[in-house]
């Protein structure tokens, strides 16, 4: 299982547990909706997942961060898949149609992620005054993530150029944050929660937020796998491989038999 | 036993009564019996479907697109095969 995996178990009630099951049955899909848009370009999908048990392909950034707290479960609902939505609306639109196709499937459930996510930290935040210190932790510790996640600023973005003229990328990263950030911070403040930026500030004039500086040295390094939680999440997605491999051969095995009998039949 | 990701199958999937089944994606399944179980799983979570259709992928044959402009060319210099080709006068009903 992987690392947040733990948090279905841990659910505060069983509609709360059903509901964390259908998102990660959800994000199964997305995954294999990308794995099938990258094996179009002729890529064998066992060739893909090696390239990810070995460390070769890379992964967003988010999933480098622990989920220490219920709430993180809200707050990654509500603003990592919230930045997913901005980014991946983008995308939907994009040239290459197995992508594109797949990216239009997954923002219609991700909206599905985003309220649920909503709704944990509004519940959170109108509880106890533990249960909002949780609810505004969880916010504190996942909110530079979730800016980051969008990918680094223009000037510093390898990749753009290409999939800009490719018109599989059609914004830049910078312009897709600051649609984030102007959607989100009024959410957190209609729920009482404040984003933890002090040079956080509404210019009227060009009716947009100003942030704060973003911490890039941070982003690189989880990138270049020296995050929180880079090895661990590894290793777990090693292990939940290797775990799977029983069902695999199961499910091969009673194929193969279907297939004998139908031919004695 | 080799781990193998298995054949992939094209799914095809008919959201109504009536309606022709579209496609919309594909699964890697050991047989066509789980590649149908697994494209419920994954493309029909939210009543998007009451049929499923699963073709083993390799089992399509496609035009060719570098030859669309030439192999549909034929359909293109025929505009008397559409209705609105024929001038009929204002007077004229039901036709």
């Amino acid at each position: 299982m992987l690392p947040e995996g733990n948090w279905i178990t841990r659910a505060p009630n069983l509609r709360r547990k059903a509901i964390l099951l259908a998102k990660v049955q959800d994000e199964g899909g997305h995954g294999l909706y990308l794995y099938s848009a990258a094996e179009t370009l002729g890529v064998d999908r066992t060739e893909l997942l090696s390239q990810l048990h070995t460390g070769k392909a890379k992964y967003s950034s988010i999933f480098n961060y622990p989920t220490l707290s219920w709430a993180d479960i809200g707050a990654i609902g509500w603003l990592v898949d919230g930045a997913a939505i901005m980014n991946q609306t983008v995308l939907a639109r994009g040239s290459y149609g197995p992508y594109s196709r797949a990216m239009v499937r997954i923002c219609k459930e991700e909206s599905f992620h985003n309220r649920q996510g909503y709704e944990i930290m509004m519940t959170l935040a109108q509880g106890t005054p533990e249960q909002k210190a949780m609810a505004q932790d969880a916010l504190n510790r996942w909110w530079w993530p979730a800016v980051m996640m969008l990918g680094p600023s223009d000037d510093k973005s390898p990749n753009s150029d290409q999939l800009m003229r490719w018109k599989v990328k059609l914004e830049s990263n910078d312009a897709i944050r600051e649609r984030f950030i102007d959607r989100t911070v009024p959410q957190a403040e209609f729920i009482g929660l404040k984003v933890p930026d002090k040079d956080m500030k509404f210019n009227e004039k060009t009716g947009h937020y100003t942030h704060g500086e973003i911490n890039w040295d941070e982003f690189f390094e989880v990138i270049k796998g020296n995050g929180p939680c880079n090895a661990k999440r590894l290793k777990d997605r090693v292990e939940a491989d290797k775990k799977g491999r029983w069902v695999r051969e199961a499910a091969t095995a009673y194929a193969a038999k279907q297939a004998k009998e139908r031919e004695i039949a | 036993m080799e781990d193998t990701q298995w054949p992939v199958w094209e799914v095809f999937v008919q959201g109504n009564p009536g309606i022709p089944h579209k496609h919309v994606g594909n699964v890697h399944a050991p047989d066509a019996e789980m590649a149908i179980q697994n494209a419920r799983d994954v493309y029909t979570r939210r009543s998007e479907g009451i049929s499923i259709w699963v073709v083993p992928s390799n089992a399509i044959s496609a035009s060719s697109p570098e030859d669309q402009g030439a192999f549909f060319e034929p359909s293109n210099d025929k505009p008397y095969r559409h209705p609105t080709f024929y001038k009929i006068p204002d007077g004229v009903k039901y036709l």
